[in-house]
């Protein structure tokens, strides 16, 4: 237990070593990462522990059909716009999506559909897009968006395309484990 | 102000889960903590990680190296270091501002943001035992190719508004 909580936490803790080698040796760039890392929590506290309550009350609360009559692989334009309107309002990195991602694909929403959130959450988001509006103005944050769009549908259809059915099973399987599927 | 939004959502769902259903509210809340436990050890070692990044990277040095003259070599240079890792808004775009202010070109900041937010290779294991390695490797270099494509593209567009 202890042994496997450790090895989960290596890489964590590996940092960590940095961070404290930087602290005798270079005193200033520890400081600024310290500042950033802190920030950095604070952004997570923000917006990951609702974003984990709401995706266990959606797990006990919607049924698997209903999930799957929205999002699964019959779903059509309408699984995609969902898909994409979840991804988009959503908040936190990218790598929060992956949670979300495996249980949507545990309660049968279609590969395809998974994706779209993916490329929907790395780069339309709501929240970032009226960030980006004030950080770098209209123009730059309009056009952006105007090429996300196809662009994500594009990268969707691409992994579609290249990974073999076999393997999106096993990728299923996985993410039916790592839900919880036993509780 | 998402954080208000997103906790009082969360909040008010919870609430009303656990009138309707206390046992199914428990395990809910069950399956949310595993799946959270499940990837917090990503999350701190990619938060403390980024922190050393920006703290290395400083901006006046960058902003320099991919200037609006820098061509081929200052987009690939900033997608580059946009490929470390998976950065969030709230550092990315305020660093893209004052890269901006500091010389970048926008080609380059526009290949530096795409592939900030998109393309990740510290991430890239977390994201591969969720997707498996095909997928995990076809999305993020289909991204990165992306990247650099809307930096071409927006170097040609954003000067004509």
């Amino acid at each position: 237990m202890v042994k496997k909580l450790l090895r989960s936490y290596l890489f964590a803790l590996s940092v960590v070593a940095v961070y404290v080698l930087l602290a005798f040796t270079h005193r200033a760039v520890f400081d600024t990462a310290v500042e950033t890392a802190v920030s950095g929590t604070w952004e997570m506290l923000a917006v990951i522990p609702p974003v984990f309550v709401l995706l266990g009350l959606l797990d006990v609360w919607v049924p698997r059909e209903v999930l799957t009559r929205y999002m699964g692989p019959g779903s059509g334009p309408r699984g995609g716009f969902i898909a994409f309107i979840l991804g988009s309002a959503a908040a936190g990195p990218l790598y929060g999506a992956f949670p979300v991602a495996a249980v949507l694909m545990s309660k049968g929403a279609s590969f395809f559909n998974v994706l779209l959130l993916i490329g929907a959450w790395s780069t339309t988001k709501i929240p970032m897009l009226l960030f980006e509006f004030q950080a770098l103005g209209a123009p730059f944050a309009f056009t952006r968006l105007l090429l996300n769009i196809p662009a994500i549908i594009g990268i969707a259809w691409l992994i579609q395309a290249v990974v073999p059915r076999l393997e999106v099973e096993r990728i299923y399987e996985k993410a039916r484990l790592r839900s919880g599927a036993s509780l | 102000m998402s954080a208000v939004v997103l906790y009082g959502l969360a909040g008010a769902a919870l609430l009303l889960s656990a009138v309707k259903d206390k046992k199914k509210t428990r395990t809910a809340l069950r399956k949310g903590w595993i799946a959270f436990a499940g990837i917090l050890p990503q999350f701190i070692a990619i938060i403390l990680l980024v922190g050393i990044l920006i703290a290395l990277l400083r901006p006046e040095v960058l902003s320099r190296l991919i200037g609006s003259e820098s061509g081929w070599f200052g987009v690939l240079l900033a997608s580059g270091v946009g490929s470390i890792t998976l950065i969030p808004g709230f550092i990315a775009f305020p660093t893209a501002a004052l890269l901006l202010r500091g010389g970048a070109g926008i080609t380059q900041i526009a290949a530096f943001v795409s592939s900030l937010m998109m393309v990740g290779v510290v991430t890239l294991s977390v994201e591969i035992s969720y997707f498996g390695k095909r997928a995990a490797l076809v999305r993020n270099s289909a991204a990165y190719v992306f990247a650099l494509l809307v930096a071409v593209v927006m170097g040609l567009v954003v000067p004509l508004w």
